[in-house]
Parts: C-alpha cells; structure tokens; sequence
C-alpha cells in the first residue's frame, strides 16, 4: 500500500504542475544530450588519436636537384636512427604515382605535372611519434633535403578542433545542467507548497522523513529518467540524420560511431539525470521542509 | 528549563520547571506570548530548550536527533485551534491518512478508525468532507486523527479557540473521556470559561514565568 501511495503521489505531482515538469524535463534532456555528446566525441578523439598518430609519418623531401651520394647518405643514416621505426624511398615514378591517385579528381591538375617536377622523399615512421622535434633538429641541416613535413602537426590541429569542440558541448551541458538544476528546485518547492497540509500533518502524526520526502524526490527521478531517454532519442537521432547526409562523406576520416556506443551512453545520462535531480530534490527539501 | 528564541528580547519560558504525571490533565493558561504553546513546542521536540532538559514518556528528548523525532511523534496526539484537516478528504480518510503515512495498512484503518469516529460522535459522518461539517465536529475529526493512534499524551493548543460556547464544553468532554483513558492531556487555553468548568490542575505562565500551579484551579 506505501509503495502505491508513494506511486500514485508521483503521477499526480508531476501532472499538477505539468508545464514546469515539460520544462524540466527538456532542458535535463538537452543537457544529457550534451553530456552523452561529448561523452561519445571523447571516446571518438581518443579512437582516432591512438589510431592515426600509429601511422603519422616525417615526410623529408628532397631537393629536385639533390645528388645520388647525398641522398644514399641520408639513407643510411637513418636507417641507422634509434628514432626511427621504419623508412621508405619514394623516388619520383611513385610519387608522380600517388600524385595521380590523390588527384585522380582533377584531370587538369595531373596533366599540368610531370613526374620529375615532384621531389624525392624519405618517408620515416617513428617509434615515437612525440619525438618529431630531435628528428627535425637533425636533419634540417643535411645537405640535399627541401623540407621536413610532420604529419602529426596538421593531426595536432585536427584534434585541437575536435577537444574544442568535445569542451564546447561539456561545457553547454554543465550550463545546461545548472538550468535544470533550478528547475528542479523550483518544481519541488511548488510540489512541496501545494501539498503543504499534508506534509505538516505527516510531520505531526510522525511520518518518517523518507516517507515524506519520497513523492517528491522520485518526481524529480522520473523527470530526471525521462530527460535521459529523450537525450538518447536526441543522439540516435543525430546518428541517423548524419549517417544519411554530407556527415557520410566523411566516414572514412572520422570512425564511425556505433549503435552500441550510443546505447552505452544512456546508463552514463541517466544515471547523472537521475542521480543530479534526487540530489537536488532532496537537498531543496531540506531547506523547504525541514523534514 | 529556558528557551529563548533566537532574535527575541527575552526568553519566551525563564527557568520553568514543570512535572506532569502520567494520566494527569493539565491547563496551561496566561495571556497571548506568555510562553504557553512554546510548551506544546518543547512537548513536541519542534524546538529544543537552550538550557534544562525535556523529559517526555520517560525519555530525555532534549538533544533527541531529529531523525528520532517522527518515531517519538507517534506516541503525542495534538490538536490546533485550526484543525489542520485536509480539505479534500473525508472524516474517515482524515483519519485513516494518519494511519497509512505511520505505515499501518488499509485493513488496519478499516477496523480502527470507524471505532475512533464513533467514539468521538460522528458516526454515521463519516464520508463528510471537511467542508461540510461544524466547526465542532471538524475538532472532533481531529481528536479523532490524534487519537487514534493511542498516543500516551495529547496536547491541546488552544481547542476551543474557534468554537462557541457550546460546542466548546462538547469538545472538553470528549478531551475529558480520553483522558480517563489513561491518556495524560495537556491543553492550553485562554478559555476562563472551560477551565472554571473542568477544574482540573492549572498551571499559570506570564512573561516566560511559572506565576501559580495549582491542583483543581481556576482560570482565576
């Protein structure tokens, strides 16, 4: 029978005051979804990180008019280097080769080069891709070589731009938190005033505290529940929208996220919808009832 | 004991010291601020005293944690000048809510609260909402409410206040036969009338002070 009045106190305290439980729940929703987001980007930055810094190469060039002792020396050299891992010779044929297939959209673009335009270059994998700095201190130097290109510079920006972005979406979760937060303050302190007669005969008649506190913090719960599903709904919708449009051309770029990770950000939503909005009942309560 | 409430001049009750027995029915009476329903508010461990001690059934409830406090509320039955029922349910829900919210079931309610509504005379008005009774018979529900739990102490703050004379002796009488229940009442009141009548001990504060206690007294 107390499990049933409780119950039922739930149901009608959250259809009295319907609007402000609306209110609640959107603004939980979005906030959770902001959560689940950049729970999942956070996730996706680190896939991507250990995935692409494994294959980040140095790229050296070589003058176009670098002379076959120099660059045989520079081979040596560096397959000697406790730096690095791996090297390959691209020598021009290969790199007119690759050129064609990166460009393979822009006809007029190869036709316009011709194979011995494009540099040599030595393609090095490092053991630690960190450690680009020494191998630049190096070799800058060396006679023959052009540039020294670190792919990992431009995954740097890449990645700067996706952690701005994961902070961005953490951050408006947290504001949007707190707005929810107030929202559940405010809807129990008018559940608590509306049902102001009953609470002062529980207190009287000697209700225990949780009996008394119980309808409003599991309103909060419910509504807390609620907000989480709808974030989830929100993310497998963003899914669903980006799978179908310009998000797809970049598939290969980005990892992909799965279903399954979708659906393991829920216990992550509710269980901080939930557990954020009994908190903040419960601590209202304090003040409002002095249970 | 002393209670002085924070932001006042003055303790509202000044080295009192009281002893009420088991069964016995007290009036507590003085003029409107003496201190007489900070004794109903000490009673009920909703305020503690600053220095002294509050014993009640036997217990020293003076720095009772407050999550004792609704187990010990069980045991004191009250009553308010202004009923404090809830608008919306019946005599008989009034009552049996008491019951449920205290974790007693349905069944339990369905035996005892008729039982209770009957004894205070409103049998057969059971399924009246508040609005719909006299003022008299919605102090009846509320003794009814505080009763019928079978407290060992009722405490009365000022019963009679919203009644007429008539109905005021109807509810001293029904305070009356609970008390010869064993049930130890403590009323407070500035009711002459009522306390001349029932002669029972008076206990007379004014500015926080004990000025007379007397057995069989009168508003005097």
């Amino acid at each position: 029978m107390r499990m049933k009045y409780v119950l039922s106190e739930v149901l009608v305290g959250l259809w009295r005051n319907v609007t402000m439980t609306v209110a609640m729940i959107i603004t939980m929703a979005v906030s959770l979804f902001m959560l689940g987001g950049s729970g999942l980007l956070y996730q996706k930055v680190g896939d991507m990180k250990d995935l692409y810094y494994e294959n980040v190469q140095v790229s050296i060039f070589l003058k176009t008019d670098v002379q076959e002792q120099q660059r045989v020396d520079l081979q040596t050299k560096l397959d000697a280097d406790p730096l690095v891992k791996d090297v390959t010779y691209v020598d021009k044929d290969q790199a007119y080769k690759r050129f064609q297939q990166m460009y393979a959209d822009a006809p007029d673009l190869v036709n316009a080069v011709k194979a011995d335009q494009l540099p040599e270059s030595f393609r090095i994998t490092l053991n630690d891709p960190q450690q680009y700095k020494q191998i630049y201190d190096q070799y800058k130097t060396a006679e023959g070589i052009d540039t020294i290109v670190d792919q990992s510079k431009l995954l740097d920006k890449v990645f700067g731009v996706l952690t701005g972005v994961q902070n961005g979406a953490l951050a408006l979760a947290v504001v949007m938190a707190a707005a929810a937060l107030l929202l559940v303050a405010n809807t129990i302190q008018v559940a608590a005033y509306s049902k102001r007669r009953e609470v002062a005969v529980m207190k009287l008649v000697g209700a225990s505290n949780w009996f008394i506190q119980a309808p409003f913090v599991l309103e909060a719960v419910v509504a807390g529940l609620i907000g989480s599903i709808l974030g989830l709904l929100a993310l497998i919708g963003v899914k669903t929208v980006a799978a179908g449009s310009s998000m797809a051309a970049l598939e290969g770029l980005i990892t992909p996220i799965s279903w399954s990770e979708i659906f393991l950000t829920f216990p992550l939503m509710a269980a901080v919808g939930g557990l954020v909005s009994a908190v903040t009942a419960w601590v209202t309560l304090r003040f409002y009832l002095r249970v | 004991m002393t209670k002085t409430y924070p932001k006042a001049s003055r303790p509202s009750l000044d080295n009192v010291s009281v002893s009420i027995e088991k069964g016995e029915f007290v009036f507590f009476i003085g003029p409107s601020g003496s201190g007489k329903s900070t004794i109903i508010k000490l009673l009920l461990h909703e305020v503690t005293p600053n220095k002294g001690r509050v014993v009640v059934n036997g217990k020293d409830v003076t720095s009772m944690r407050s999550w004792k406090r609704p187990h010990f509320r069980r045991s004191i039955g009250c009553v308010f000048q202004d009923f404090r029922l809830l608008p919306n349910r019946t005599a008989y829900e009034n009552v049996a809510f008491a019951l449920e919210v205290i974790g007693k079931t349905k069944a339990v309610a369905r035996r005892v609260v008729p039982e209770v509504l009957e004894l205070v005379g409103l049998g057969g008005k059971e399924h009246r909402y508040p609005h719909e009774l006299s003022g008299g018979e919605q102090q009846r529900v509320a003794v009814a409410r505080a009763f019928v739990n079978r407290p060992l102490i009722l405490l009365a703050d000022e019963p009679t206040g919203n009644l007429d004379p008539d109905t005021s002796i109807e509810i001293m009488r029904l305070l009356d036969r609970i008390n010869r229940t064993g049930t130890t009442v403590v009323m407070v009141t500035h009711d002459s009338n009522i306390v001349n009548q029932m002669r029972r001990r008076v206990i007379e504060i004014e500015s926080g002070r004990i000025v007379r206690d007397q057995a069989r007294g009168v508003y005097g």
